[in-house]
């Protein structure tokens, strides 16, 4: 699999699936689930993502999302951007099928 | 074509409540995901990229009008409105809701369709010859040998928990277009004593991190011995097999290891033993029995050539240039085999729409005795076409978008599903599959260039083949950006070989001109009516070295 998290980057967000369909969904800053990236709380430094992965951890053992990661983010104003293509890719949809996915709707 | 029997039709049964009982326990919290993920496996259901991806069996590649159908049905009910189809003969639903699993499981049921043996450390699916049964030339019907198969191995207890997965390919014929020597274990049927087929086994071949062609362990085994053989193989693996290590599970790690003559005299030996061997043993009745469901429909007695084809060919171009790349030899006089390219120019390899499988399966039912065949190279095939019906048919085809007459030319590329989809990938191949194909898109350019095969893989998995490619394209992941790695001169047909990496990986922006500079360095080298692998095994790697990175 793909490395999500390169070891000098200092910005990360955290992206799971939904349980119940797999859609890609990331943690917001209350704790919650967004189905858009832009939504996504960003963690500054190792710490801040340890905290991320571990409201994460009960998400799953809740029964809401599955397979949580965290992965690079660039702060773009105050909005996380994914650096590599996979995120960018999980962010919007297949890029060969425009009608699908996320960017679809 | 295969019935089930009672016990088919209660396996399968008996799974799809088993895992509709799975499926309500992990909504309702009463299972944890570490407990339901591999239950999910064993019935086919990944996750991927964007949502749950569901793969369906299609046992060597065969399936009905009325199951083409189902298929149709199921990715207009559940899923967008399209299937992808694989390299395994088998077809991927990209977009299925966990909830909705269980539905799919009991609509498939009903066309004797299933999920099993397409995930997990299992024995998987085995898959065969496209023109099973219908080839010139052919030794025995590859299908019932794969369908005795499939009966020993499904829920085998002792092949449930495998150190890893274990692929079989079985094929009937001396030209192998079912990529025998790439699998775990490959079964070529060949003349044995008194006119009864026989197997020489290969075993040891694989593709992923570590491609390798399968070794000849077992030679002129009879028929009746077959599950006993390959019990000994089973044996030996399951004994030797590493387990603490996911990269050096498959049995290619051990045949390696152990030398492919020391692995073959410990299955000469485990099958020595006898073991189950009088069990496995398989009785006359058996082989017959199962025959009987392959047996040939009922062909007229036609003339070889048919006047109203002969003319259609003459005054209708394009469908010339497709009865020339898209047809293939039948056995019986009159009939023609038809090949379905899944490769239009610029469009994604393997996929098709609910309207394209339902017009396939109308095709099939009217003009094909109701039989679809799925290939290994993403492509499908209608077996028994009168030459009388070809015009029509092809109309039929034009009219859903089927008739792309490219089959074996550069377009038709097998391409993974890659970074659009798949949560393993390094690097999209779709893209590049459709860049190359437009590249290439002039027809008469692609014949002057002649049989190609280029295999595209967005990982080293190389579910895109990329290793038995002619040219092998690889994606690799450099700091989150993709790079693209090329290999030339692989091949998977009965000269297998691992094709060789040519040099430095390449840009997104630069591999589609890489391509087009090794297919010009062909061109310029080529001799009279070589292709370009015999090209290739000519003159070796640096020419094409040389024009790929001279100018650099
Ligand atoms: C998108 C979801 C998929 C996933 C997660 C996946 C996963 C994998 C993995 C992990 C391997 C390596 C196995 C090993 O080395 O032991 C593999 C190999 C393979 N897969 Fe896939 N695959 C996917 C889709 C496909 C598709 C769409 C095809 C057909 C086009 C396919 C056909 C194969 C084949 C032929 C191999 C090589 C067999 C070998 O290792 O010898 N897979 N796959
Ligand atoms: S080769 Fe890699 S990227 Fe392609 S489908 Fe297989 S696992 Fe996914």
């Amino acid at each position: 699999m793909a490395q999500h998290i390169n070891k000098k980057a200092r910005f990360h967000s955290l992206t799971a699936n939904r349980l119940l369909d797999g859609e890609p969904v990331y943690l917001t800053g209350d704790n919650g689930w967004s189905e858009v990236l832009t939504d996504a709380v960003i963690a500054d430094g190792k710490d801040e993502g340890a905290k991320l992965m571990d409201i994460a951890t009960q998400a799953v053992k809740d029964q809401h999302v599955v397979n949580p990661y965290l992965f690079d983010v660039d702060v773009d104003g105050d909005k996380p951007k994914p650096i590599s293509v996979r995120e960018q890719i999980r962010a919007t949809g297949p890029t060969v099928r425009l009608d699908l996915g996320k960017q679809a709707s | 074509m295969y019935r089930y029997d009672e016990f088919d039709h209660t396996i399968v049964k008996e799974r799809v409540t088993e895992f509709t009982g799975q499926v309500k326990r992990r909504l309702a919290g009463e299972l944890t995901e570490d407990e339901f993920k591999p239950l999910r496996l064993m019935n086919g259901l990944y996750l991927q990229l964007h949502a749950y991806m569901l793969r369906v069996a299609i046992p060597y590649g065969t399936l009905s009008g009325t199951q083409m159908r189902m298929l149709a049905h199921v990715a207009r009910k559940y899923d967008k409105g399209y299937g992808h189809f694989t390299t395994r003969q088998n077809i991927q639903y990209n977009w299925p809701k966990l909830k909705d699993v269980p539905d799919i499981l009991a609509d498939l049921a009903t066309v004797e369709m299933h999920a099993i043996q397409t995930s997990g450390n299992c024995i998987r699916n085995v898959t065969s010859d496209q023109y099973a049964g219908v080839a010139a030339g052919e030794i025995d019907d590859p299908r019932i040998w794969a369908e005795i198969l499939r009966q020993w191995s499904t829920f085998h207890p002792e092949y449930t928990f495998l150190p890893r997965k274990f692929k079989i390919a079985v094929t009937g014929h001396s030209n192998d277009r079912a990529a025998i020597k790439m699998h775990d274990v490959g079964i070529i049927i060949v003349e044995g004593e008194n006119g009864e087929p026989a197997f020489d086994i290969y075993a040891g071949g694989g593709q992923g991190r570590t491609p390798m062609v399968a070794h000849l362990v077992g030679e002129k085994i009879p028929a009746r011995d077959l599950l006993h053989f390959m019990d000994a193989i089973m044996r030996v693996y399951n004994m030797h097999g590493r387990r603490d290590n996911l990269y050096k599970a498959r049995i290619k790690i051990l045949v390696h290891a152990l030398g492919a003559e020391e692995f073959a005299r410990q299955v000469k030996e485990e099958f020595a033993k006898g073991g189950a061997g009088e069990d496995l043993k398989l009785p006359d009745g058996e082989i017959e029995r199962i025959r009987a469901y392959f047996a040939p429909p009922a062909y007229e007695t036609l003339p070889d050539t048919d006047a109203a084809y002969e003319k259609a060919l003459a005054e209708d171009k394009a469908f010339a240039q497709w009865a020339r790349t898209n047809l293939a030899d039948h056995k019986v006089p009159g009939y023609a085999i038809v090949n379905i390219s899944l490769k239009p120019i610029g469009g994604i390899a393997g996929d098709a729409s609910d309207a394209q499988m339902d017009a396939v399966a109308d095709i099939a039912e009217a003009f094909s005795f109701d039989e679809v065949r799925v290939t290994h190279e993403q492509n499908l095939t209608l077996p028994d076409v009168k030459k009388s019906d070809l015009y029509e048919v092809w109309k039929r085809l034009d009219a859903a978008l089927l008739a792309t007459p490219n089959i074996g030319l550069i377009s038709d590329m097998i391409v993974c599903p890659g970074l659009d989809y798949c949560d393993l990938a390094n690097a999209r191949s779709i893209s590049i599959g459709q860049m190359i194909s437009e590249r290439f898109a002039d027809l008469d350019k692609e014949h002057d260039i002649g049989e190609l095969k280029v295999k595209i893989s967005g990982c080293i998995n190389a579910c895109g083949h990329h290793h038995v490619g002619h040219i092998g394209i690889l994606g690799v992941d450099k700091k989150g950006v993709e790079f693209y790695q090329v290999t030339l001169g692989g091949s998977a047909d009965e000269n297998a070989a691992v094709g060789d990496i040519v040099g430095p990986a390449f840009t997104e922006e630069q591999i589609v001109g890489a391509i087009e500079t090794i297919v010009e360095t062909y061109v310029a080298n080529r001799q009279d009516g070589e292709i370009f692998l015999e090209t290739y095994r000519r003159i070796g790697i640096d020419p094409f070295k040389e024009t790929l990175y001279a100018a650099a």
